[in-house]
């Protein structure tokens, strides 16, 4: 009983942020460091978004900032990474299914793999068509026409 | 060729969260002018050893990564705002080469491009004691460019800001026509041996001196 009526011990020390501040900047410098490599993996597809907003700066952030800044990259960083790894898998599947159509071009009839596809730059394409047009259709004569030439620009 | 590197002042709330974080400065007693044909040739060399690929994986080389945490940790986005070798790159990239503007810019984007460490050069004769870096107070700004918000950080004299760390050199302190001596400043962070920062310097104070 007498605990509960006594009053709250003044804090002795007057709390240090230094320490905090130390580990969040760390923090924050290994986050960017994960999204400079994912940045340079993800490189050159396209459709991924790996912006932190700044914070006003050049100025110190104070505590609450520096650990929002911390969390935001976090975020970002895991949902880059998941988003990679998924369009990784899709890539993967994709050489897969290129593989499939060379060895057996007339069970993909008309199917068309692009570079894109499978996280690559360029034009190139896998594409599978008949020999000879429509004869080539008729006697299943089926083939994968590889084109690596990207259009010309209007 | 002699240079007279000096380690200036940074208050101590910075370098609490900063302890590697310096201002390295060197004074040179030159004119601004018309670059020579050599430092142009030395331009154009440089762009040259510019690829796509090289720019995409610049991030990750420990200098212009040192910068980019820094930048990052002082509330700067750095895919917004770009580090100075990073923004050198970009326009490599986009204008197809580096134009020569004057042997002062020409001087600081080799010196940049070389070692990644950002240089500014400021009129020496325009500066009020030694510069350090300090957080701006109320009311205070970069004359000709903007205000100064409370606790950002800039390049100061005993004075006033003259420039803002990363960011741009106040008109009051700037390198003009009528500049007789400068002061180059080199920005050291964490991550950034002190032979890149003497060099950076040196690069510049050797092209200024070309």
């Amino acid at each position: 009983m007498l605990l509960e009526h006594a009053p709250p011990a003044a804090p002795r020390t007057l709390p240090d942020e230094r320490a905090a501040r130390r580990t969040l900047l760390d923090q924050v410098a290994r986050l960017e460091d994960e999204l400079a490599q994912l940045f340079c993996s993800i490189w050159p597809r396209k459709g991924f978004s790996l912006g932190v907003p700044g914070r006003g700066g050049p100025r110190l952030l104070s505590l609450a900032e520096l650990e929002e800044l911390r969390d935001d990259l976090a975020a970002r960083t895991q949902d880059a990474r998941r988003a990679l790894s998924d369009r990784t898998y899709r890539e993967e599947q994709y050489r897969q299914l290129i593989e499939e159509m060379m060895l057996d071009p007339a069970a993909h009839k008309w199917v068309r793999v692009r570079n894109e596809d499978i996280g690559e730059p360029g034009c190139k394409n896998w594409h599978v068509r008949p020999r000879l047009g429509p004869i080539g259709m008729l006697m299943g004569w089926w083939r994968v026409v590889i084109s690596s030439g990207c259009p010309l620009a209007t | 060729m002699e240079l007279a590197l000096s380690e200036g002042w940074v208050e101590p709330e910075l370098a609490e969260d900063f302890p590697e974080l310096g201002l390295v400065h060197a004074p040179i007693q030159t004119r601004p002018r018309r670059s020579p044909r050599e430092v142009k040739r030395r331009l154009h060399v440089l762009a040259d050893r510019y690829t796509g690929a090289k720019v995409i994986h610049m991030r990750q080389d420990s200098i212009p990564w040192a910068y980019r945490v820094f930048s990052r940790q002082v509330g700067i986005d750095p895919d917004m705002d770009r580090t100075p070798v990073e923004a050198i790159a970009l326009e490599r990239l986009r204008h197809g080469g580096l134009k020569s503007e004057n042997i002062v810019d020409d001087a600081l984007t080799l010196a940049i491009a070389d070692t990644g460490v950002p240089v500014i050069a400021l009129d020496a004769d325009k500066l009020i004691g030694e510069p350090g870096l300090r957080q701006a107070r109320s009311g205070e700004e970069l004359a000709g460019v903007r205000p100064l918000f409370q606790r950002q950080l800039v390049v100061a004299d005993e004075a006033r800001p003259v420039a803002l760390v990363l960011g741009e050199v106040g008109h009051d302190a700037g390198v003009t026509g009528a500049t007789e001596r400068m002061l180059l400043c080199a920005l050291r962070v964490k991550g950034v041996p002190p032979i890149a920062v003497e060099e950076a310097l040196w690069i510049a104070a050797e092209t200024l001196y070309t």
